[in-house]
Formats: C-alpha cells, structure tokens, sequence
C-alpha cells in the first residue's frame, strides 16, 4: 500500500510541476519536452488505477506521435512565442474564471454520485467484469464483435480525414525537378563528359 | 460469443462503401481524366442503392448489436438523402469541368457523405447517431473548402469546420449527460427507461432534460435552424453552387430524419419537455427565414435564408409531435429537395461570359432571353412561396394541417404570416425576370444533365398536384412504423 501511495504522489508531484513548466517555460521546446514528461507520469497514474491500456495508448500515440508532431512544428515554424506572450497578464483574469468554472463543473460531476447514489444503479454493468480480464482483452472482446459496425465507421472517417488532407493540400508544382532514376541510368559516358586538351598555364 | 452480425438490413450502406472505395481506386489509377465517368457511376451507384433499399424495406429490423435499425421510416428518408445526392451530383458533373475543380475525389467525397447520412438515418444508438454525423460532416468540410484556391470557398470550409465541431462538441456532452442519467445509449433502452421512470416519478429528471437541450442544440446546427444558423450564409456563398446544392438537400434530410427519430422514439414520453424547443426553433427559423432574406442581392445567399424558413415550416410538423405531423415532416423534406435542386440547377446556368454570377439583377429579363429557363425558375419560386397548385403548398398545407390538430394554434398562425413575408422575395425574382429589362444575357450553352434535372424538378413541381397519391402514402406508411414502434 506504501508503495503504492508513494509512486501515486511522486507521479502526481511530478506531472503537476511539469504541467506548471509546460506554460512557463520560455523555450518552446522545453515546453514539449515537459509536455512529454508530464505524459509519461499521467501514464504511471493510470497503471496505478489499473488502466494499463489507457497507459499504454497514452505513451504510444501521446508522447509517440503527437508531441513528436508538436516538436516538429515548433521547430520548423518561426513563431515570435514572446511576442504572443504580450498579452498575458491581461488574459489572465479570463483564464482564471474559466479554470474556476472548470473546477466547479468538476466538483458537481462528483457530487452526483455522492448526493444521488442511486445513480450508481443505473449504470449499465462493465462487461465482462475487470477482475477476470485485462482491459485490452476486454475492448477486444468487444471492439471487434458488438461494435463491429462503429468499427468499420471510424475506419471510414479516418479514410475522409486521408482523402481530405490530399485533397486540400497536395499541390503539383510546376518546375520541380525530380529524380529520374531510368534516365540516370541511362546516361551515356559520351553524352556528359568531354575530354579537352588544356594548354599548360592557358586554362580552359 | 456474439453472433455474426445481420448483414442485410445495412446492404445499402455497405454497398455504397464498397463502391466509394472501388470508385476510389479507380480515380487514382486512371486519373483526373477520368471523373466525368467516375461522377456517372456514383449516381449509378446511388441508384442501385435506391434499389436496395425498396427492396429491404417493410418490417423492421434491427442489427449490428441494436446499433443500427431498419424500418419503412428509415428507409423513405433514405430514399430521399440519395436521390438527393445523385441530383446533386449530376449537376455538379458539367460545373467541376468548367472551373477547374475536375478531381476524382469529387464525387467520391459525396458518395462518402450520403454513406454518412444513411448511417445517421438509421442511427438506433447514441454513439452510431454520432459516428454517421461525423462521417457526413468530415466529408462535407472538405467539399466546402474544394476550390482551396478562392479565398471563399477555403473560408466556407473552415467555417463550417470550426463550427461544426463546436456543435459536435454540444452534442457530445448532451449525449454524455444522457448516457450519464440512464447508464445507455441504445435508443429502445431509453424509450423504455423513460417510459418506466416518467410513470414512476411524473417527470423526466432535469439532468435528462439539459442534455436533451444539448443533443438538440448539436442537431439544430447541422438542420440550421435559428439560433444556430449563422453560418448558413457564408458557407452557402461561399462554397462552388454544386456542394451548396448538396448542403441544401442531403445533410438536411439526413439531420431531420435524425432528429425525428431522436424525438420520436427515445424521447417519444418526454414530448411536453422537447416541444417547447422545437416550437421556439420552428418559429424563431420561420420568421428569420423570411425576414432575413428580404434584403438579400446575392441569390445563394438568398437560398440559404430560405433553406433556414424552410427547416422553421418542417420543424411545426414536429412540434406538433403525432403521426400527422411526422408525416406533414417527410412529406415537406420530399418536396423540399425536389425544388430545391431544381432551383439551384438554374442558379449553375447563372453565366455571362463564360463566368459564374450569382446576383438576382443578373436574372432581370431572362424571360426573353431564356424563356424556358425563367419559366422553370417561376415554377420553382411558386413553390417556394407556397402559392397553389405548386407542391410546395400541399407540404405548407400538411405541417400546417397537423399544427392545428395539435392545438398548437398560434405556431400555425405565425407559420402562415412568415410565408406571406417569404412570398415577398420569391415574387421579387419573378418580377425580375419578367418585368425588368434584360442589361446583359446570360450564356446559351446548358450542359445536358443540368437541363434534365431543371426540367425533371419543374414538371415534378407542377405536376405533383395530379399524382399526388404515391408520396403521401408512402409518407403516411412510413410515419406509422416510426409510432407503431414506440
């Protein structure tokens, strides 16, 4: 149990400090960096509630690909951070009323189960029961039959969101040259190079 | 173990799927040479499908799990998303050549969307409802923003993206809210939760009926309907006249299909609860509808004021909640699409020059010079204002007709006076082409489907009066297997 509680706080501590360096720090890169620090540790929080295929989906496509895909755009892209950050403390209020009312929105969410727990009841029952399987086990079982149909959807929405960003973005430039390996390789000896007799101290 | 699932109630989606990729494949071997072909066989396509689902409809059934449900209510709506669809594309097939948009993925996009819709119609599950809507949605977005080039068309893309997601975003967590207070998503489950829980307590709970607001609010977007209409205008200007169709007819019919069914089924005991919201829509979309439009220059603007009077008249059939009124719903989406198509089929031969126009002066005097042309477009705006023996009286005279037998007096009261306001500016392009003079004419080249389309709505429009037996019972059957289930 010690243990237990002890990563639970040093994961916790952790993730709230790098999310707090994740806004304050004034290298955009170090941003990302703590970015994915703080991932990792939301990612020990869930193997301790025993989410490990959240942990795992978090990691893999948070930290593998969408920080990765953040790194690269704040690299590649020259953005002024400091002068977007001119108007901060004039924001702040706004954001502080919004992360109030966030919190408040919380607090009622959990209330609910304490002023009305017969709502508990309602609640249609996990199935199969997490003590028997893994959690990936349990969506598989799932995923792949009883939701056979959403399944197959979502694979065609991803299709549309494929077919979408060629659509809008895949340009063929005029001018480019590019590589033509049949023509590379064709390329005879005498067509390219030519052999001229250069006069001592005359120069080509 | 679950048993494989029921393939047969789905084969028209499935066969739309299968085909979308084929055709997919084949535009990419082939070519942006090839789209003209690829834009025949997606309405072939269609109509297969139209075909399929004739023949599935008649019992209901339901599949996949209770996700996905089969009935001759679905299947009318169905009929009508993808005759949408084919119309729109087949006007859309002379227009890409012209402007440079001749891609493949064109119409393989609009295939992609009518699958969404489909899914949408027949939606028996909170989270199917969600997965069709944003299959439509995404595909929508991306023929918004087709002509990337224009500052407009990429501007009616994003806007539509941005916020269509919001409204996805309102859905959600009313979808949530629901799930939340019932512990499931499946629409008969929640029919028969409500039923019980309302007997027991005398009230749907307020949590209910907040995410109730919130689903509502999501779908009232994707209808535009007042007061989420605002991005109507700008995204019907500025997307090409083809997609604007396509927005015109097919989401519409798809959304309100939905929304009935939601309202109808699950929601079918808390009437008295949603009836205050889709009252307040249904006249808040009339009245702007109408008066919004009045100082419209820009026709596809003008379209989209009318396109949001018209989902205000659709929706008093629904507020008044019976059978009559669902009924006076499809009956009105049917004719809707007809006139509707027909009308944009004569804004896409809107050319001087060889380039697009799209103001109402650039009509004045087309009874001269294109007699034919201003004669449809009579025919259609007739219609559109609700003057008889035009079709679109019979569908004012429905909704208006159940409104009534549902006391709901002073909705229909108001709904007559909005039309009398619409009439205004609907005449006003009649007075346009008859009586003004001509200042410049509009080009003679018509490519051949648009004509077909144009002539095949106008004698649909006039002549429905004659035959008007086959809609309204297939309207009547249609609306009674949607009460007899609940």
């Amino acid at each position: 149990m010690i243990v237990q509680s002890l990563a639970f706080y040093l994961f916790a501590a952790i993730l709230v400090a790098s999310a707090v360096m994740v806004i304050t720090a004034r290298n955009p890169v170090h941003s990302v960096l703590f970015l994915i620090l703080a991932f990792f540790n939301a990612a020990g929080l869930f193997v301790l509630i025993g989410a490990e295929f959240v942990a795992m989906i978090l990691v893999i496509v948070y930290v593998g690909a969408v920080a990765v895909l953040f790194l690269f755009v704040v690299m590649m892209l020259d953005i002024n951070f400091r002068e977007l950050r001119v108007g901060t403390l004039q924001y702040l209020p706004i954001g502080i009323t919004v992360g109030l009312v966030l919190l408040v929105e919380l607090a009622l969410v959990l209330g609910t189960w304490v002023i009305a727990p017969d709502l508990t009841t309602v609640v249609a029952a996990p199935t199969p029961t997490p003590d028997q399987v893994t959690n990936t086990h349990a969506l598989g079982l799932l995923i792949y039959t009883r939701y056979v149909y959403l399944f197959q959807a979502s694979g065609l929405i991803l299709l549309i969101a494929m077919i979408g960003a060629i659509v809008l973005t895949l340009r063929s430039r005029e001018g480019v040259r590019r590589q033509n390996i049949s023509n590379q390789v064709s390329r005879r000896r005498d067509e390219v190079v030519a052999i001229r007799k250069v006069p001592t101290r005359g120069g080509v | 173990m679950t048993p494989f699932p029921d393939l047969a109630p789905a084969a028209p989606e499935i066969f739309l799927a299968v085909s979308a990729l084929v055709l997919l494949m084949l535009g990419v071997f082939r070519g942006d040479t090839s789209t003209r072909l690829i834009s025949y066989l997606t309405v072939g396509v269609l109509l297969i499908a139209v075909v399929l689902v004739l023949t599935g409809a008649g019992t209901k059934q339901i599949t996949f799990s209770n996700l996905f449900i089969m009935d001759s209510f679905g299947a009318f709506m169905k009929v009508l998303v993808l005759l949408g669809s084919a119309l729109s594309v087949l006007i859309s097939i002379h227009y890409i050549e012209r402007e440079q948009m001749k891609r493949i993925e064109f119409p393989v996009l609009m295939l992609l969307a009518t699958i969404g819709m489909l899914m949408m119609v027949s939606a028996n599950d909170l989270i199917s409802l969600y997965v069709g809507l944003e299959l439509q949605s995404l595909a929508l977005y991306v023929i918004a923003a087709f002509r990337r080039d224009f500052a407009k068309s990429s501007e009616a893309g994003l806007k539509y993206f941005v916020l269509g997601a919001l409204s996805s975003g309102m859905l959600l967590y009313g979808a949530s809210l629901i799930y939340g207070f019932t512990g499931t998503t499946n629409f008969s489950m929640l029919a028969s939760q409500f039923a019980t829980h309302g007997q027991a307590t005398g009230h749907a709970g307020i949590g209910l009926v907040v995410g109730l607001t919130f689903v509502a609010a999501g779908l009232a977007f994707k209808i535009s309907a007042v007061p989420f209409h605002m991005w109507t205008p700008d995204v019907y200007e500025g997307a090409p006249t083809p997609v604007t169709a396509f927005f015109a007819v097919a989401p519409k019919v798809a959304a309100v299909a939905l929304f009935v069914r939601l309202l109808i089924e699950p929601f079918g005991s808390m009437v008295d609860e949603w009836r205050q919201i889709i009252y307040f829509t249904a006249l808040a979309s009339m009245v702007l509808g109408s008066f919004a439009a009045i100082g419209q220059t820009n026709i596809k603007r003008l379209m989209a004021y009318s396109s949001i009077g018209h989902i205000g008249f659709a929706l008093v059939g629904l507020a008044a909640g019976t059978e009559l009124g669902v009924r006076g719903v499809m009956f009105y989406m049917a004719i809707y699409i007809f006139m509707n198509i027909g009308t944009f089929g004569v804004i896409l031969c809107m050319r001087q020059n060889g380039r697009m126009v799209e103001e109402i002066t650039d009509l004045a005097g087309l009874s001269k010079t294109h007699p034919m042309l201003a004669l449809a477009m009579l025919i259609f705006m007739f219609s559109m204002a609700g003057i008889p023996p035009a079709a679109g009286f019979f569908a004012k005279l429905f909704v208006f007709q159940a409104a009534i037998e549902a006391h709901l007096y002073s909705l229909a009261v108001m709904g007559v006076l909005a039309s009398v306001v619409g009439a205004y500016y609907y005449l006003r392009i009649i007075k346009v082409m008859y009586f003004d003079e001509p200042v410049e004419a509009l080009d003679r080249t018509i490519s051949g489907e648009v004509s077909l389309v144009i002539a095949g709505t106008s004698l649909f429009t006039l002549l429905f009066f004659f035959f008007p037996a086959p809609l309204l019972n297939g309207a009547a059957a249609a609306a009674a297997s949607l009460f007899a289930a609940g």
